[in-house]
């Protein structure tokens, strides 16, 4: 017995020196995976009623290279058709609008709210981000962005240091990006107020008469983000995160494919003017999660406070509740909660005896609303370690009235329809 | 923002250190911690969720970089 038991000693103390040090250094994975890719993949289709359709898919590869040194790669392209509101009030008249480009008109039938079928882009978006230590304490990530549409380009750069103490339950990081964005869509950026031209676009005098009402060919935008994090191990099952963003965003932040209506004291449309938005927004938010472990899953908290110099404010609300039904399969669902305040600007409608405010959109997604996500993943181990996943989500956006008086038929029409969407997502993790 | 607000975050976050100093676990105590279920970076789903979410709201950021990315807003 004691010559058996001497035996297998060795082994049982090797298993439990290797069992430890991952548990220090927390990573198993990681360390089990040396020098081979992890990829994750998605296929994400989006759907709206009536409006708008989206396919993106998502290769994200993650490698590591010394230890704790990580290169991860991420590829994303996406296809965007369908509708989209072009600011415009509904009318009890059918009405006719130019397409953003100047080449054509669509209209849009009586009681309807007016969305501009030609919405459709491409974009493709590179990611590229290296981690490493620079101490036992620190660590640095450094990456690159760049995402190409037809029409916008956004090139942008982000740092991250992040230092532990505490014996590593406590972490604070500073982190910084910056994004140079440059917009150049079809038939140019429009003079901001200026009236929608319609009439006969086949005309001799049309192009010259569309050109006046544009200003040039593209514009661009910088965004600079500072993020300040503190994370926290509270127990064995619990952390925690805390971050405050500081948000600066200068140049052209209009929409060049939205316009406003102008109303008369009836409510009847008398010209449909570009959209002008200030050229400088400053956003602010304060954010915190925390995690949970139950012994039959993981319940997943986070509310986010945003504010900015729009006067915009919103409170989300994130919540999920991964359930663990065993053999590594699990479900989580999945609900969200957001409502936000008006800019300042926005005005669903203007009138014509009222002067031309200095900025003014009646672009639905800087006004009043409400959403709600409500949705559920289900996830399955297959072939070593590989995850299946089925994603399924339900969004209902329902934009609502701040404070403005419908003028006269406009009192019996929907000036703030909701907006539905169903997304349904496939993911596969592979090595 | 207001100036209390300012002084209301910097007394939290000092709070927040003190009080944390005693709280966390030992190093063979995260067993439950190095799970990926519990890691709090923003995978997969979360980019695909964000940018839905910059494409419809007026919020973005918060957890991670809100930039700009897209003329999809």
């Amino acid at each position: 017995m004691q010559l058996k038991k001497s035996k297998t000693q060795p082994i049982n103390i090797q298993a439990a020196l290797a069992l430890a040090t991952c548990s220090l250094l927390g990573t198993a994975t990681a360390s089990e995976a040396e020098n081979e890719w992890q990829f994750d993949t998605a296929v994400l289709v989006y759907s709206e009623v009536d409006r708008v359709s989206a396919v993106e898919v998502i290769v994200n590869g993650n490698k590591e290279y010394d230890d704790q040194h990580f290169l991860n790669l991420r590829f994303t392209i996406d296809s965007l058709t369908g509708a989209s509101a072009n600011g415009a009030v509904a009318q009890p008249n059918a009405q006719t609008f130019t397409r953003p480009s100047g080449n054509g008109q669509y209209t849009i039938e009586a009681d309807e709210t007016p969305l501009d079928d030609t919405f459709k882009d491409t974009r493709v978006q590179l990611n590229a981000q290296w981690t490493q230590p620079l101490s036992p304490n620190i660590t640095l990530s450094s990456g690159a962005h760049l995402s190409k549409e037809f029409d916008y380009l956004s090139l942008g750069v982000n740092s991250n240091i992040a230092v532990d103490f505490n014996r590593r339950n406590s972490t604070f990081s500073v982190g910084f990006s910056y994004f140079n964005d440059t917009l150049s869509p079809e038939g140019d950026i429009p003079v901001a107020f200026s009236s929608m031209l319609i009439g006969d676009s086949n005309s001799v005098t049309w192009d010259e008469e569309f050109a006046l009402t544009r200003a040039k060919g593209s514009d661009g935008k910088t965004t600079t983000d500072i993020l300040l994090g503190f994370t926290q191990v509270i127990s064995r099952r619990m952390i925690t995160q805390f971050n405050y963003s500081y948000s600066m965003i200068d140049g052209y932040l209009t929409d060049p494919f939205k316009v406003l209506s102008v109303v008369n004291q009836h409510g009847i449309t008398q010209d449909l003017i570009y959209e002008n938005r200030p050229g400088k927004r400053t956003k602010q938010s304060v954010y915190a999660q925390t995690k949970y472990h139950f012994d039959t899953g993981v319940l997943d908290l986070s509310y986010r406070y945003l504010w900015d110099n729009w006067q915009i404010t919103s409170h989300t609300i994130d919540s999920k509740f991964r359930i663990d039904l065993g053999k590594g399969r699990f479900i989580e669902p999945h609900f969200r909660y957001y409502q936000q305040q008006a800019a300042e600007f926005y005005r669903p409608f203007l009138t014509e005896n009222d002067p031309v405010p200095a900025f003014a959109s009646s672009d639905y997604r800087i006004g009043e609303m409400t959403a709600i996500t409500l949705g559920a993943k289900y996830a399955v181990p297959i072939n070593n370690g590989n995850e299946l996943g089925f994603r399924l989500e339900y969004y209902h956006q329902q934009p609502t009235n701040s404070g403005f008086d419908a003028l006269g038929v406009l009192a019996d029409l929907e000036l703030y329809q909701s907006v539905k969407a169903i997304f349904f997502q496939v993911s596969y993790s592979f090595q | 923002m207001t100036r209390n607000k300012y002084l209301g975050l910097v007394l939290l976050a000092t709070t927040m250190l003190g009080g944390c100093a005693n709280l966390g676990v030992e190093p063979w105590q995260r067993d439950l911690l190095a799970k990926e279920s519990m890691a709090l970076t923003n995978g997969i789903d979360g980019s695909l969720d964000d940018h839905i979410y910059f494409s419809k709201e007026a919020s973005s950021g918060g957890k991670s970089f809100g930039g700009g990315g897209c003329g999809c807003n």
